[in-house]
């Protein structure tokens, strides 16, 4: 061979080659190193399925189930299945179907129809399985997965959903609901359909009652079918169950409370006074806890909307009550350590005939202030908050606005010092309302700066006016009374150890032992003494308060025993007139209950629970129970 | 014959070896992409790598018994393996059954086979025994004439046969060509060919200075087309003085007419630029008759063919092109974005890749690559399980065991004793880079996508037979030149 003079041209082409394979390297070394297509491949290739944790069962202070889960099952439908069957000339029998499942043929076709509408059901894919029906009834369940194999494309999905052991405690209790856009966009916890307490201890102990959900990570190709695990399970993560809550409900208690309150708008709440542990919360119009769960929630919330006496409405920590008579408890504390009287204080009582604030009661004069609480005398106590919030005011016939104002802050940090005015801020119990004890700065705007002294506000002075309490914030405070001077904040919790906490009044606890010997001789020989309970020495006060809505309502504070209390009991019936006539009986039956675990007058505990005192409560309750029954 | 028995010592060592590495590599990644989830093994001849690897058997044994042919006799018959390959692709058409519209399988059996596969070897062979001629220098008109004929009849007849992939495989003789004194005009006006193509398409939406109804794209080309006048005068012809006068009259004519159309009135600067390159055709055609110069004559013609291509580089792709072809070239030159149709095995496979990052998913544990993502991934996109299972680092394995093969043949090309066995060598080579460049290139997404396999790697009997053949026949050219150094040959033919 020659001389080559294209000898070069070897290494021309040799060059282009590595400068082409390089650029390959750096295009692919962009492509794995950019990050960007490993998620995308992940995305693509993994199916994250959430493995639900079963939710904690909540349970009473005596262990009894209240809430527990029930497994449910929906049926599902894939609809290329059924696709196929149609091309191949072997479509399902609808009518077969339709028996199956006892629906109509409309009916039928239009869950199918819900199915592939994407508005309705986005997550759709005919590939996957689709819900069709959910939330089969057990006999649906039983005739449906006995026929199933006849029906390709269809198959069952368990779930679990709240069951509810007794009709009762309803508003505590709570409900859960599936999550609304904004939980999702707080919580990743959450997806799309899953469930979440949406009020009472449903709600407040979510985190804890939900566990933490698993997941099962599934492989996916590239048409949308699984194609089993991956790593065969390995990087699975197993659901964590929710825990269980036991409360400080007395379910027994609870029930029986709220037999009595049967036919009345109102409430009882029962707490124990050495913990704070509440016994009792049950309000009325009440409803079965079992209505709001699943598919008839959607029949029923409606109607609990929209009922005239506001059954969702949990009157024992949300309603907004004057504490009337009840009052002169804590007045009488309060008077006493400001110095507005001492404990033989006496002032005079003209009965009917009192200025500026009558007395509804009659008995002799001048009053002492055991008398005055036993007697539940208004003059005495108008005297004696005048005395207390006037204390020095009048100076050489002037009057001190200064002092005045200093003297009423007092008044009310004290009477706050008892719970009232304010919703716990410790507490668990969720929808707590704060009530209100009428500040300086309300009095200032309506009246003007020295617009107001002891007359202006005279209403107070006996529980009406710009004094408001829940039910809960008046057995609080009576509790701090059966106590001497503390309490520990109501809640429901059985189990935080956070809760232990005494809040001590402003009340020195010298002042307590003639309210509570006043509230002794209430139940003994005033009047409350018309439902003494056998061999249990019962405190009390009763109140009948005025009120813009109706008739009076018809209130009973107590404690029992009067020596050791293990009970503290308040009761509000709406409307009902006497505070002796109505919730007197029901707290004295109740504490009866729980003190001895017995009802010895079953006569009057009859008498109580049949007595209609709202008419519209007992349509309510016939109505809701009879759209149960109809379906 | 007796001497021949030591074409086996005398094998290529570092070529055996590479040869070796990718197909082991390849039937390991063949059995990845296609396994499914009853297969027991490997071996498995039900499915798709056991049956790669018995054509993997049948391949080393055709390989071997070449090794023992006498190495004239691919010389001697080049012509006649030739013009029989051109019959038998000529019958495939009436005696193969329509696939997907493709007429070029024959089928015996159990067995297909693809001729097309085949005569890339045999053109080779007779391209290499016609420009292997003693004395041929492939600078006469007739020279590259029969070159390019040689080369087109088999690829026109491959065409008919609807295999435009494999067809296209037979523009890589252009380096064999290169390499035995073909000017190097050629590829680089190639070059200019498909450059003035993928601008003049993929600007055609883009508007010349933001002037309404002007195609940037073809303005560009026609710019690029005087520009290389311009340089071609200056390189050929040292004619500083025409240069100037071209560039000044080019600058004057952009500058004035995109003024007016700012300022006055809207005139098509196309159709400018169009009398623009006419008129320097036309002044060219005057010097070259003034100075008696064939440069300038070619100069004119390469403008008036530049020109009227440029023109026509829009009508071939909405006209000529079928549908899914221009498809594949908007999505490459990303000009639409298509995931769900022609562009998802692009997107597919870059994902695949994109998602092995250094070290790769492991072995069997790509995820895209068992769960079907990427569609024909044991065939045509096999490098997606590379990238995705091996990683960047296996990635870079392979290609350089490529860079490695191509750099190997180069060598055994330059050591070669005859004219044929260098060309022979070269046409091998382009058969190797072309399928490397365009298979990798069109699954990493810088090229559009066309079917043909990546060599060795991609499942696929014909294709591996093939290429192995070749790889065997150039291996048995080379022993001879190792016997004649080792003393065992005293003379050699020539």
């Amino acid at each position: 061979m020659k001389a080559d003079e294209n000898k070069n041209r070897s290494i021309v082409i040799l060059s282009l080659l590595i400068i082409i394979a390089v650029g390959f390297l750096i295009k692919i070394g962009f492509m794995q190193f950019s990050g960007r297509y490993l998620d995308i491949a992940e995305g693509n290739a993994f199916y994250h399925k959430v493995v639900y944790a079963p939710r904690g069962a909540i349970k009473d202070r005596n262990g009894k189930i209240l809430v527990y889960n029930q497994k449910t099952y929906d049926l599902l439908v894939t609809m290329k299945v059924l696709d196929d069957l149609a091309k191949k000339g072997t479509p399902i029998d609808t009518d077969a179907l339709c028996s199956m499942l006892s629906e109509t043929r409309t009916q039928i076709e239009h869950r199918f129809a819900n199915v592939k509408n994407f508005s309705r059901n986005p997550g759709y894919s005919p590939l996957t399985p689709q819900r069709f029906i959910t939330q089969l009834s057990p006999e649906d369940y039983a005739r449906v997965s006995e026929q199933l194999r006849k029906f390709k494309g269809f198959s069952i999905q368990s779930r679990t959903l709240r069951n509810y052991n007794y009709p009762s405690a309803s508003h505590i209790l709570g409900s859960i609901g599936e999550v609304n856009q904004e939980q999702l966009n707080e919580d990743a916890f959450y997806h799309l359909g899953d469930y979440i307490g949406v009020s009472g201890i449903e709600y407040a102990y979510e985190k804890e009652l939900r566990g933490i959900n698993g997941e099962e990570i599934l492989l996916r190709d590239a048409r949308g079918r699984i194609q089993g695990r991956y790593k065969n399970g390995v990087e699975d993560k197993p659901a964590v169950p929710g825990k269980n809550l036991i409360t400080t409900i007395d379910i027994d208690l609870q029930m029986f409370a709220e037999k009595l309150l049967d036919g009345k708008r109102g409430s009882v709440v029962a707490i124990e006074p050495s913990t704070g542990e509440v016994l009792i919360l049950a309000s009325n119009p009440s409803w079965n806890p079992e209505y709001l769960v699943g598919r008839k929630r959607g029949t029923y919330y409606p109607v609990l909307i929209n009922e005239k006496t506001r059954p969702l409405l949990n009157r024992a920590i949300q309603g907004r009550y004057s504490p009337g008579s009840t009052f002169k408890l804590l007045q009488a504390l309060v008077c006493q350590q400001e110095g507005g009287i001492t404990e033989d204080s006496r002032f005079p009582c003209n009965g009917p005939s009192s200025s500026p604030i009558k007395c509804t009661h009659h008995h002799g004069s001048p009053v002492t202030l055991l008398n005055a609480i036993e007697q539940s005398c208004n003059p005495y106590f108008w005297l004696a908050y005048k005395a207390t919030i006037e204390k020095d005011c009048y100076v050489k016939r002037s009057f001190n606005h200064t002092r005045f104002h200093e003297n009423y802050n007092r008044w009310r940090n004290d009477m706050m010092s008892f719970g009232l005015g304010f919703a716990f801020s410790d507490s668990d119990i969720p929808g707590l309302k704060d009530g209100a004890i009428g500040s300086e700065r309300t009095y200032n705007k309506i009246y003007g700066k020295k617009g107001w002294r002891a007359l202006t506000i005279r209403s107070n002075s006996i529980g009406q006016g710009e004094v408001e309490v829940t039910p809960i914030q008046l057995a609080n405070a009576v509790a701090c009374i059966a106590n001497s001077g503390w309490y520990i904040t109501p809640h429901i919790n059985k189990n935080d150890s956070m809760l232990t906490r005494r809040h001590q009044s402003n009340v020195d606890s010298s002042y307590f032992s003639i309210v509570q010997e006043g509230m002794w001789r209430v139940c003994q020989f005033g009047t409350g003494r018309h439902f003494k309970i056998p061999d249990i020495e019962m405190c009390g006060k009763t109140g009948t308060v005025q009120n813009s809505h109706g008739d009076d309502h018809s209130i009973f504070v107590g404690y029992a025993p009067y020596n050791d209390p293990k009970i503290v009991i308040a009761v509000v019936v709406e409307n009902a007139g006497f505070g002796a006539t109505w919730a007197n009986p029901i707290a004295s039956l109740c504490i009866e209950k729980y003190l001895t675990g017995k009802c010895s007058r079953q006569e009057l505990y009859d008498n109580i629970s049949s007595t209609v005192k709202d008419v519209r409560v007992k349509q309510f309750d016939e109505f809701i129970n009879s759209l149960a029954n109809g379906k | 014959m007796a001497s021949d028995f030591n074409a086996l010592k005398y094998l290529d060592k570092p070529m055996v070896l590479i040869y070796l590495l990718l197909v082991v590599f390849g039937c390991l990644n063949i059995y990845s992409a296609s396994i499914t989830p009853d297969q027991i093994s490997i071996f498995d001849i039900s499915c798709r790598s056991g049956m790669q690897i018995v054509w993997i058997v049948f391949s080393v044994v055709v390989a071997i018994v070449i090794l023992f042919f006498d190495d004239n006799f691919f010389n001697q018959f080049a012509f006649l393996l030739y013009g029989g390959m051109l019959f038998l692709l000529i019958a495939t058409i009436f005696l193969s059954r329509d696939i997907n519209g493709s007429r070029s399988w024959l089928s015996f059996g159990a067995f297909s086979i693809q001729p097309a596969e085949f005569a890339k070897f045999v053109t080779a062979l007779a391209l290499a025994k016609y420009v292997g001629r003693q004395n041929f220098k492939m600078q006469t008109l007739r020279d590259y004439a029969i070159s390019i004929a040689i080369v087109l009849l088999p690829m026109l007849i491959i065409i008919l046969q609807k295999e435009t992939g494999t067809a296209l495989v037979f523009a890589s003789f252009i380096i064999l060509l290169y390499r035995e004194g073909m000017s190097g005009l050629v590829p680089l006006l190639a070059f200019l060919a498909v450059f003035l193509f993928v601008i003049t398409v993929k600007l055609s939406d883009n508007l010349f200075f933001g002037l309404a109804g002007i195609p940037a794209g073809l303005c560009y080309a026609l710019i690029i087309v005087y520009l290389v006048q311009i340089i071609f005068l200056i390189h050929f012809r040292r004619d500083n003085f025409n240069a100037l006068i071209l560039a000044g009259v080019l600058l004057f004519v952009i500058l004035l007419s995109v003024l007016l159309n700012i300022f006055f009135t809207p005139v098509n600067i196309v159709y400018v630029l169009l009398v623009l390159n006419i008129l320097s055709v036309i002044y060219m055609l005057v010097v070259s008759f003034m100075r008696w110069r064939r440069t300038y004559w070619l100069v004119a013609v390469f403008v008036l063919f530049s020109t009227g291509y440029s023109f026509s580089a829009g009508y071939i792709f909405d006209s000529i092109l079928q549908p899914h072809q221009q498809k594949r070239i908007k999505v490459v030159l990303g000009m639409v974005d298509d995931p769900k149709g022609v562009g998802y095995n692009t997107r597919q496979a870059a994902i695949a890749i994109g998602s092995g990052r250094l070290f790769g998913k492991g072995y069997l544990n790509g995820t895209q690559t068992r769960l079907k993502y990427v569609p024909e991934q044991h065939t045509d996109f096999i490098f997606c399980t590379v990238g995705e299972e091996w990683g960047f680092l296996g990635s870079l394995f392979l290609i350089s065991l490529y860079s490695l093969l191509m750099w190997r043949i180069i060598v055994m090309a330059e050591r070669a004793e005859s004219h044929f066995a260098r060309a022979y060598a070269y046409g091998v080579l382009g058969f190797f880079a072309f399928h490397f460049v365009v298979n990798i290139g069109m699954v990493i997404g810088i090229m559009p996508v066309i079917g043909i396999p990546l060599p060795f790697i991609s499942y696929g009997g014909s294709s591996f037979l093939g290429f192995t053949f070749m790889l065997a026949v150039l291996l048995k050219i080379d022993t001879k030149r190792e016997e004649r150094l080792k003393g065992n040959i005293d003379t050699f033919r020539l």
